[in-house]
């Protein structure tokens, strides 16, 4: 992946940047917050959300495990609907394929609505590079493209800018100063877009889902953008991951519930539009020509691979960074890559062969298991973090002098008696640096933590110390049992012997 | 039945208080509790940073020690939920895989065992301050430990609960991400910090020492008195002054 990487090689000199961006962090919190709380909200009015996301679930194992078939499917059934469809393997076979259209097309300009494919191919250089006008036509794609950025997230590209800097950009693009204002701004976008959409030669879309009992895909939208791109321009390219199949309209019901209500809380999108082929005799619009190009581009390294392979499940919801509270933080760009966030911390480095060389990545996170909470199809993003992690090891491209530490780790608590030893000998060492049962010595290991934090010192003994006079002393304030209570512990040993848990959820 | 303490090698090492005050309420419901010394780490700081085999050899230590044990209860969502963990952890050594599905289904964080177990909420514990809870998110989220501590906290006279906001949000631990991403780690308890502290409450309690560390660390570094408390403490201090 080259892209523009904005701000230093690695994610903590990235972060950094972030950190120091209170515009930046307000406005991240300030956006994610809202459609936190519209999720929230939408998922306890649907009243039956975790049996749908479990529905949702299901729809996408089944669809990945026979990925082969559904694919299939939706090629015979597009190209029956008189479909141009094109298989790339790497991102730049899609961008040589897209190129070409654009040439034999005798293409000038492209109107796009909003699609992380392509922004994953870097498509509107390349479009660029042989002199094809490359337009985004979504809001906040376009107001990125003009500030000559990646998206920093992947539902709402721009949410890392707030309503001043976007028109301060927007008012140079106009030539004359713009009020700060949403509505203000939108207005004058849509009516320098509409002189685009008439010039255009081609229209370019992602793809949402792609239903294979009919060859037809389906995008989401809210600003109509997308529905003038995919009906004015005379020809249309999609770009979609292999992975956008669904099998019928009625696996996308479900869908359509998770999918808006996980992204922006909302039950449906202003727009939902459902393109199958290009315009026949009869239609009032639609493109004469119609291409689909499907990508893989390292998605296919997912298949078989047991712990990767529900990565391919995910719908792009955007919902696992909203609830992430290391992109509260840090934003997207600081992931470095055109994914960010959660799901952006697996999918880079799964992206490129499952080997977390890919900078530290897969080290931004807490593993608090938000993201998997919010994911609308349950994806064990967490999980996968720590596999990352320990396929970096395995491949020994661990830190050296973590390895170290992790061997020191192993032997010391591989044995009771051993850990007993180190930690006698650390009480011995913190005198001289613990006052008042506090250490504050930023030295050494302790000098991250103890910029934000002070370290509590160690008590005189250990539990493990205490534990022959406290034995003692409990023996003497044992009560009796409720008799009850005896009966409860009773069946609960005797479900757990039979292995039926311990009815650990009440 | 043998109840047995997983003290957790924080608790052990840090905070012998918090598992003390656990195994003397656990004596006032007429709970015998023994203390394996065999046990070390779940192996967690191991696992999470992706050094499975060392961590294989601290997890030993717990599936030797609890070998014979009816009930394993520890103060920590997050180490009980570590060793959830342990089937992937030993998914390659079928010999272990079986004495790891033992251990998960008799292990039990504090107010698991209290509430689902025993099936008390009330201890008799008065604490008349105003108190605000951090839910860990482990605990929360491997374990469901959602509701039991409400419950235990409800049945306190005179505690007045107020919510923390974004209680749900980490607390910026998350182990050694905490010295790895220790800026990022830095912000977010800060921020949890704050809003502890927006709560205005004189305790803040939570489950998970780890977390508790984290967050007392750092209203300490800022001067704050608020008073940072595990449940057990919170319950036994609770009951002995009741
Ligand atoms: S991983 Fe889940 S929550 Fe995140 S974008 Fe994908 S579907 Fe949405």
């Amino acid at each position: 992946m080259s892209g523009p990487v904005k701000g230093g090689a690695t994610v903590k000199a990235r972060a950094e940047l972030a950190l120091n961006d209170e515009f930046l962090r307000k406005a991240v919190r300030f956006t994610t917050e809202r459609l936190r709380n519209g999720k929230k909200k939408a998922s306890e009015e649907h009243g039956n959300w975790e049996e749908w996301r479990e529905r949702g679930r299901q729809i996408r194992l089944h669809t990945i495990a026979h990925l082969d078939y559904y694919l299939n499917l939706f090629v015979n059934n597009a190209r029956a609907n008189g479909v141009h469809v094109h298989f790339a393997e790497t991102a730049e076979e899609a961008v040589k394929l897209t190129l070409d259209i654009a040439k034999h097309s005798g293409a000038r300009s492209v109107v796009k609505s909003k699609s992380m494919v392509t922004e994953e191919l870097h498509l509107n250089h390349a479009l660029d590079s042989i002199g094809v006008e490359a337009i985004e036509t979504d809001l906040g794609e376009y107001i990125i493209q003009l500030a000559g950025e990646m998206p920093s997230h992947i539902v709402i590209p721009a949410i890392h800018k707030n309503r001043y800097q976007i028109a301060e950009l927007l008012s140079k693009e106009a030539g004359y100063e713009l009020p700060p204002d949403t509505t203000a701004l939108a207005g004058f976008v849509r009516k320098k877009l509409r002189e685009k959409f008439l010039e255009a030669d081609i229209g370019m879309t992602g793809c949402n889902f792609a239903i294979a009992e009919t060859g037809s895909m389906v995008l989401f939208e809210n600003e109509g953008n997308a529905r003038m791109v995919s009906t004015v321009p005379k020809t249309q390219v999609t770009l979609m991951g292999m992975e956008r199949i669904i099998p019928s309209w009625s696996d996308l019901e479900v869908m359509a519930t998770l999918l808006p209500r996980s992204a922006t809380g909302q039950k449906l999108t202003m727009y939902m539009s459902g393109i199958t082929g290009p315009r026949r005799s009869g239609d009032a619009d639609g493109p004469e020509e119609m291409h689909i190009i499907i990508v893989d581009n390292g998605r296919s390294l997912q298949l078989g691979d047991p712990e990767f392979q529900e990565l391919l499940n995910c719908i792009r919801c955007g919902a696992c960074l909203n609830a992430c509270p290391v992109y509260r933080h840090i934003g997207g760009h600081a992931y470095g890559s055109t994914y960010s966030g959660p799901i952006g911390a697996v999918l880079t480095p799964s992206l490129n062969k499952n080997i977390a060389e890919w900078d530290d990545i897969a080290n931004a996170s807490s593993l608090c298991g938000a993201c998997y909470e919010a994911c609308p199809v349950k994806i064990p993003l967490h999980d996968m973090l720590v596999y990352l992690r320990r396929r970096k090891v395995e491949s020994g491209h661990g830190n050296k002098l973590e390895s170290i530490g992790m061997q020191g780790f192993a032997s010391v608590m591989g044995s009771a008696k051993r850990m007993s030893g180190i930690v006698k000998l650390g009480k011995l060492g913190q005198k001289l640096v613990a006052k008042d049962g506090e250490i504050r010595l930023k030295l050494g290991p302790l000098k991250g933590w103890n910029t934000y934090r002070v370290t509590p010192s160690l008590p005189k003994e250990a539990f493990r110390d205490q534990w022959p006079t406290l034995e003692s002393e409990l023996r003497n304030e044992l009560r009796e049992m409720k008799p009850d209570m005896l009966e409860r512990m009773k069946q609960v040993a005797e479900r757990q012997k039979q292995g039926g848990g311990g009815g650990h959820h009440g | 039945m043998k109840v047995s303490l997983f003290v957790t090698c924080l608790s052990d090492n840090i905070y012998p208080k918090v598992t003390e005050a656990m195994a003397r309420l656990l004596a006032r419901l007429g709970v015998e509790v023994s203390f394996p010394p065999g046990q070390t780490c779940c192996g967690q700081p191991a696992y999470n940073s992706g050094y499975w085999k060392q961590a294989r050899e601290s997890a030993l230590t717990l599936l030797d020690a609890f070998e014979d044990s009816d009930f394993v209860i520890s103060p920590s969502g997050s180490c009980t939920g570590m060793i959830h963990h342990y089937s992937k952890l030993f998914e390659n050594e079928p010999e272990q895989l079986e004495r790891t599905a033992r251990l998960q289904s008799k292990s039990y964080e504090f107010t698991q065992f209290l509430v689902n177990v025993l099936g008390v909420t009330d201890l008799g514990a008065v604490f008349p301050r105003k108190v605000t809870y951090h839910p860990s998110c482990h605990g929360s989220r491997i374990l469901g430990v959602k509701e039991e501590p409400m419950r235990l906290m409800k049945d306190v006279r005179g505690l007045e609960l107020v919510p923390l906001p974004f209680a749900e949000d980490c607390c910026g631990f998350g182990g050694t991400f905490a010295v790895k991403m220790a800026d990022i780690s830095g912000a977010m308890v800060t921020e949890k910090a704050a809003h502890v502290l927006e709560t205005e409450a004189e305790v803040l309690v939570g489950l998970d020492m780890a977390c508790l560390m984290n967050i007392a660390g750092n209203l300490r570094f800022r001067g704050e008195k608020v008073r940072v408390m595990h449940l057990a403490e919170l319950l036994y201090e609770g009951v002995k002054g009741a």
